[in-house]
Formats: structure tokens, sequence, C-alpha cells
């Protein structure tokens, strides 16, 4: 026996494993009738708070569920208990050390588990961070971005990965504006920079604002209507 | 570290097509538009590959410039940094042509055969 070299021509995609996950999720998705929102942003920004708000203002027109992502506990699930609708926590600290992101087979199996007839909205609430999550498809029809002012204004500069990707960016905490030395138009800016003319929505998950117009976002991407007064 | 999660997929990608022979080499497409950390990406590869048939591979990436194409003007254009815009006239809708690659492109590996 000896060894010989040999070149092997693979042409494979990094992640076209869990690209193929995700397709298969979507499919699911699809079949349920499911609109999927995959939440993205920074830890603190402030995604369970805006989902609180959601579900308060929603009730139940359109339906939402929620799969929870976090590298541990179960904290973000138990704040949302209270409002009784499905709900999945998936940890990620199975990984090397806890992931940093969701991918689709967590998603896959934390889906297993949720009445996807049941539910008209899915939103996906990712592991807080910047970069990693936008590396990987889950299967979701939009990518939202919540990026709070108190993250400053050039980090569409500094993560365009992820902010080039939202198909809508909500910009929370907007209540604190005239406490902070936050350039609100320099963000705008920096964003168009990344992503021209990408959906905004001006919001406070704490007081209220934007909410509404988010949950309009909401019906009308998941075909519902409004509830008759 | 993001770079990790990226080393973690080209590790299972190599070692599946790999096939139990022992890989040398691993030569990645790297498109500019990926955010990918040359550094961070070999450090983190020399972890995960640890104790699979990846370990003694070198990871041989390669760095795809970003281009576009207008749409205004036709023009093709060498995208360097944020807002992407092109360079003849200065628009902002443009089709990215290269630079978001995150490609196993090919493997060396030691193959054992038997003496004729």
């Amino acid at each position: 026996m000896h060894k010989t070299a040999v070149k092997k021509v693979v042409m494979e995609g990094v992640l076209d494993a869990n690209d193929s996950l995700a397709k298969a999720n979507r499919e699911d998705f699809d079949r349920a009738g499911n609109f999927v929102v995959n939440m993205m942003s920074s830890p603190g920004a402030g995604k369970t708070a805006l989902l609180e708000k959601t579900l308060e203002h929603l009730r139940g027109d359109p339906r939402l569920g929620v799969l929870e992502g976090d590298v541990q506990t179960t904290l973000d699930a138990d704040r949302l208990a209270r409002f009784h609708v499905p709900i999945i926590q998936v940890n990620t600290d199975s990984g090397f050390g806890g992931e940093c992101h969701l991918d689709a087979n967590m998603v896959r199996s934390g889906i297993s588990e949720l009445p996807l007839s049941d539910i008209d909205v899915l939103v996906i609430e990712n592991v807080g961070n910047l970069v990693c999550p936008a590396e990987f498809k889950v299967g979701e029809d939009a990518r939202v971005m919540v990026y709070s002012i108190t993250e400053g204004e050039e980090k569409p500069l500094k993560y365009p990965l992820m902010f080039r990707s939202a198909d809508l960016v909500i910009v929370n905490k907007i209540d604190l504006l005239e406490h902070l030395d936050f350039d609100l138009e320099q963000f705008l800016g920096n964003l168009d920079d990344v992503n021209p003319g990408v959906p905004r929505i001006l919001a406070s998950a704490r007081a209220g604002e934007g909410i509404e117009e988010w949950c309009g976002w909401l019906r009308k991407k998941s075909g519902s209507t409004e509830p008759a007064t | 570290m993001h770079e990790l999660s990226i080393a973690e997929a080209i590790v299972a990608v190599a070692g599946r097509q790999a096939d139990g022979r022992r890989v040398t080499k691993v030569h990645v497409k790297v498109g500019h538009l990926r955010q990918v950390v040359p550094s961070a990406l070999s450090f983190s590869f020399g972890l995960v590959a640890e104790g699979t048939p990846v370990e003694a591979a070198d990871l041989d990436l390669e760095e795809v410039p970003a281009t576009g194409w207008c749409r205004r003007c036709e023009a093709e254009s060498r995208l360097e940094n944020f807002p992407l815009l092109c360079k003849t006239c200065g628009g902002s809708k443009l089709e990215i042509l290269t630079g978001e690659e995150l490609m196993v492109e090919y493997l060396e590996m030691e193959e054992e055969t038997a003496d004729a």
C-alpha cells in the first residue's frame, strides 16, 4: 500500500445543509398557512418587550405563535406565558459553549412541538446577536430587525450583513430620543447606505409608539383583516 | 464568533465529502460581503477540526472581491465599501455579481492504494 494525493472538486455551499433544512421548515410553514418572521437584534434591544406589546395589541387576530431562542434559561418564554399563546423555547447551549444563533435544525426541532395549524403568524425570536443569526436561514418569510437607539448610529455600517438582510427595521426605544445624543437622521442615513429604502418603523415597546403600525404590517403580511368593531 | 459557526459547517462538509480519507487541504471561497475575518476563521477551523478527518488539513481561503452590475448604466464596478454604489454613474440599484460566496470548492486528500 502507498499513499497518493487526490483532489476532489466539491463545489458545495458551506451552508447548504442548513439551507435545505430551512426549505423543509418553509414547506411545513406554507402547508400550515403560517407567515413566519425571523426576529433579530442585539441582546437587550427589546425583542421580548415588543412581543409582549404585540400580543396585547393583536388579541388573537392574527393568531400569534412564538419560538424563543436563547443560549440558556426560559426567562423570555416565562414572560410571554401569561398570553396563553403557543410558545416553545429552544435553548442553544448544547453546541460548542452555546450557539450564538438559531439554525434551521434547531427551529425544526422546536416547531415539531408547536401546533402550526392553530397559528397565523409565527415569530421566531432569534438569539440576541448582530452577526451570526444573519448567516442562518431558518425558513422565514421575512426578517425583522429590532434596533434600539441606545446602540448608536454607526451599527449598520459595522454589521452590514444583518442590516442588509432585513425586510423591516423596528427602531425601538424611540421614547428615549430626547435623553440621548443619538442622531436619528444619521442612523437612518447609515441604514439606507447598507439597505436602501428598507421599511422602518419608529417604535417604543415601553410607551406603545409604533405598535399599531407594526401590528398593521403583521396583519397585512399574514393576510389577516382588522377585527370588526 | 460568526466564524466559529462557519468553521463548523466547513468541517462538516469536508468530513462528509472526504468519505473516510485523510484531508490535507480544504479550499474555500469567501466573498467580501460575508464579513468573514480570515484569521478568526482559520483559528476556529483549527479548533473544530480536532479529532475529525479534517484535523491535519490546511484551510486555504480564497477571498472573492465584491462586484456589482448597475441597472441604470449597465457598468460593472468593484465594490469596496458601503454604500454599494456604481463607480460609473453613482447609482445604487446594483445587482451583486460576486462577493456573497461561501463555498467549499475542492479538497485535497490522501488515498491509500495497493502497490502495483
